[in-house]
């Protein structure tokens, strides 16, 4: 880990990867020891990664997985079944929400009758994620929600609420957005890890988790600009978590 | 004599003696979009690659 002038073997490793995220937890006062943390889980490295951490940590959480009703390559029906046998193993508690039987639509269902889904499919299944999620989280008293976003999703959001300008998004960018109006307490513990050290962590950890792309996300613009990022930090490193470090000191 | 270098369904060959770094460079993969396994273990960018080597890369970029 060049950008923390680190090298550590694998069984430190495992043991830094979560020390670290309870630093991160209690330094911005994200949840404790006797609350209700629902965390939102996908299928894929990030999200289970986090669930496994924050059980390992000790902390009451039950999961939520979204059904977003994705065909193509059986990819939710793939991604949920990584999930299940996740909580299962671990004894953990998973809830399951699936959008098709709740709305009477799936997500590419959704995605085929907007134009601005046809445009941009990742922002619908987004809205409508955040709704789930805070609908959920709100409904059943959680008092906290979390998602397994790391330091590469910050930036590249980072990134391209920058290049728009805008302002709005960019005052929401934190990785602690607190309850307000219908909207559920939401946190991101994972905040400071690059993507290849949660990816890195799955992998030592054992975790099996879906490795193909969403079929929908193949144009994404946060995908382009993580390749971006990726190149800037490829000859600095550390870039990527100094530019969301800085923006997070000047803003918040 | 060489090191096989799979990611997703394609396979690339590159020879031993180099380092992973040189390796993702010469097949033109961004260092920083995968990670690389032989077997059970992580094989860091600085570390020789060896006759025989079988290099797992796991693509670590989602979004969407």
């Amino acid at each position: 880990m060049p950008q923390h002038r680190l090298a550590l073997c694998k069984e430190h490793y495992l043991h830094w990867i979560p020390e670290q995220a309870e630093a991160v937890i209690k330094k911005y006062r994200m949840f404790d020891k006797d609350q209700k943390i629902l965390v939102s889980v996908s299928g894929g490295k990030d999200s289970l990664s986090l669930w496994d951490i924050l059980w390992r940590l000790g902390y009451y959480t039950e999961g939520l997985y979204i059904d977003l009703g994705i065909d193509d390559s059986r990819y939710s029906f793939r991604s949920r079944g990584f999930t299940e046998r996740f909580a299962m193993e671990r004894n953990l508690r998973l809830h399951i929400f699936d959008i098709k039987k709740e709305y009477g639509y799936s997500i590419p269902e959704m995605i085929k009758k907007t134009p601005r889904g046809r445009r941009r499919a990742c922002s619908v299944c987004g809205l409508v994620k955040r709704h789930v999620m805070n609908r959920f989280s709100i409904g059943n008293h959680y008092d906290v929600l979390t998602t397994g976003h790391n330091l590469d999703d910050e930036v590249a959001v980072l990134l391209g609420n920058t290049l728009d300008w805008s302002s709005g998004y960019l005052q929401r960018q934190g990785p602690v957005l607190s309850e307000a109006n219908g909207l559920s307490k939401k946190v991101k513990p994972l905040f400071k890890f690059y993507e290849r050290q949660i990816a890195a962590y799955a992998f030592l950890r054992g975790i099996r988790y879906i490795l193909d792309d969403c079929p929908y996300s193949k144009d994404a613009t946060s995908i382009s600009y993580k390749q971006l990022l990726n190149k800037l930090e490829e000859g600095h490193p550390g870039a990527k978590l100094s530019f969301y470090i800085k923006f997070l000191k000047g803003s918040f | 004599m060489s090191v096989r270098v799979m990611v997703r369904d394609r396979e690339y060959e590159v020879r031993p003696g180099i380092t992973l770094y040189q390796a993702l460079k010469e097949l033109n993969i961004p260092v920083q979009s995968v990670i690389a396994a032989r077997g059970e273990e992580l094989v860091l960018e600085d570390e020789l690659l060896k006759d025989g080597d079988i290099i797992t890369l796991i693509p670590v970029i989602s979004g969407g």
